[in-house]
């Protein structure tokens, strides 16, 4: 089994077998950052556009690392001093970016569907770093390689993520990649966050935390995203630490190996007690670590090939 | 191209055994420093023949030989042409600088995967001299590269295959030349 991809778009069109070979590649380029010399010719002369039309500080610049580590020549295009803020269209700004012949478009945007836009007009290979709140596949593919890493296995693992699912594309992306590699998934939050309609992701939703946490092997806590909300989903930032916060308490009820993970931010004293993110089970650093990789392995593997060609081994 | 495909055994167990025989002790008759020298296999098949060089070599100098892996993915010049190749892992357990370092390799075809395992090693160090070992040279060279050791020098066709088959991987130890 091969990669055939030019684009990577989102987790719900992946097999499990794609991702593992993401997941395998990504391990090979996680090697490279040990090294002294922690650079590879792979993407040499390619030319890698960080189109963000969102912020986003840590993502742009683990891709921008990931590019530069490949070889690639990197340019950041900013929402904030492009033209889209003068009235140019998202289509417009990319075959601009195109006619400087990039090669690969690697996209945030809070529309979702725009990575898939692109895409069907672009010459060059598109990576989705974010499209709204629909997916975030390589989030879901560093929390899938971090987990694997850790515990050797996916398949069979109890995996539950805590928070805002709602507006969440990490906990969209995350539950194909987990449910389509064998894991058992379980969403858990505030009623109005965790709506049941996920069920149909094939996955388990409870609004019981310590039910939640009891038999997880993984615990992924996500962020209450404010940006995102558009009216008020629970009475106040201090009821959901209490009533769905990660203390130490509830981390006494839950397996004595269990990983805590968080894509971050974190926010401290909200939905993670601060000693708990710094502990010895926290593996939050691990997944930036690890993100890099992945996406080194991303942005290798959609740059590979044009097709099927004879070539002397 | 109803043609049936024609498949020659170009090398027997025995055969492949005598070889490896004969190119490590040609390894240790160049390399009198045992001790300054390490093997190191091209994924994939270049690796168990590099252990098994390392093998019989350990029975010449009498202490164990550092065995390395190299894989070329990254430095490949045909990302372009070809699809993502599958990435397997680069073991340097050992530092390679001021080594004389045998890089090993099944088969020795455009010479671009070699070109591609040089650029690789200088990310792991200065090694003071690189000799290669293959274990079948089929001509077709597109770079100039020529190994140091050749377990059998077989012409082939260029739309030809050379199929080796390790025991490690595929159960026998066997080499067949495919002719489509």
């Amino acid at each position: 089994m091969t990669w055939n991809r030019k684009h990577l778009l989102d987790i719900e069109s992946l097999t499990a077998e794609e991702i593992t070979i993401v997941l395998d590649t990504a391990k090979a380029f996680k090697a490279v950052g040990e090294r002294a010399i922690k650079k590879v010719p792979a993407l040499r002369g390619k030319t890698v556009v960080n189109l963000f039309v969102e912020p986003s500080t840590r993502t742009r610049t683990s891709f921008e690392l990931a590019a530069i580590r490949l070889s690639a020549d990197v340019i950041n295009f900013n929402t904030e001093a492009s033209s889209l803020k003068k009235g140019e269209t998202l289509k417009d700004t990319a075959r601009n970016l195109e006619a400087l012949n990039a090669d690969v478009f690697i996209i945030r945007h809070s529309a979702a569907g725009a990575p898939h836009f692109l895409a069907r007009f672009l010459r060059g290979s598109v990576v989705n770093a974010g499209d709204g709140a629909h997916e975030h596949p390589t989030q879901a593919l560093l929390d899938a390689f971090t987990i694997r890493e850790w515990k050797q296995r996916i398949a069979g693992l109890n995996v539950t993520i805590l928070g805002d699912i709602l507006y969440s594309r990490v906990a969209r992306s995350n539950i194909w990649a987990l449910t389509k590699l064998g894991a058992h998934v379980t969403l858990c939050g505030p009623s109005t966050l965790v709506p049941r309609a996920f069920e149909r992701m094939g996955c388990r939703v409870t609004f019981n935390v310590e039910e939640a946490i009891a038999n997880a092997d993984v615990l992924n806590l996500l962020r209450i995203q404010h940006e995102r909300q558009r009216k008020t989903m629970f009475p106040s930032i201090g009821e959901y630490a209490a009533l769905f916060g990660l203390n130490k308490t509830r981390l006494a009820r839950t397996k004595p190996d269990v990983l805590i993970m968080h894509p971050g931010p974190i926010n401290r004293g909200v939905e993670i007690d601060s000693e708990i993110a710094d502990s010895n089970r926290s593996v939050i650093l691990e997944q930036v670590t690890n993100g890099l990789a992945v996406r080194m392995a991303a942005l290798f593997l959609v740059t590979g090939g044009k097709g099927p060609q004879e070539v002397g081994v | 191209m109803s043609q049936k495909s024609e498949k020659i055994v170009i090398l027997t167990a025995a055969a492949m055994h005598r070889v490896l025989t004969r190119i490590a002790h040609e390894i240790a008759e160049r390399n009198d420093d045992s001790l300054a020298t390490v093997l190191v296999g091209v994924q994939r098949g270049g690796v168990d023949l590099a252990k098994r060089l390392a093998g019989v070599l350990q029975g010449i100098w009498g202490q164990p030989v550092p065995v390395g892996s190299v894989d070329v993915a990254m430095h490949r010049d045909d990302l372009d042409q070809k699809g993502a190749p599958p990435v397997h892992p680069t073991v340097m357990p050992f530092d390679i600088t001021d080594k004389t370092v045998v890089l090993v390799d099944d088969v020795l075809f455009s010479g671009r995967t070699i070109r591609a395992a040089l650029d690789a090693l200088n990310d792991f160090g200065r090694p003071q001299r690189v000799q290669l070992a293959v274990l079948i040279d089929r001509g077709h060279r597109e770079l100039p590269i020529k190994a140091d050791f050749v377990g059998k020098n077989v012409p082939t066709a260029r739309h030809e295959r050379v199929d080796v088959r390790l025991r490690e991987v595929c159960g026998e130890d066997i080499v067949y030349l495919e002719k489509p």
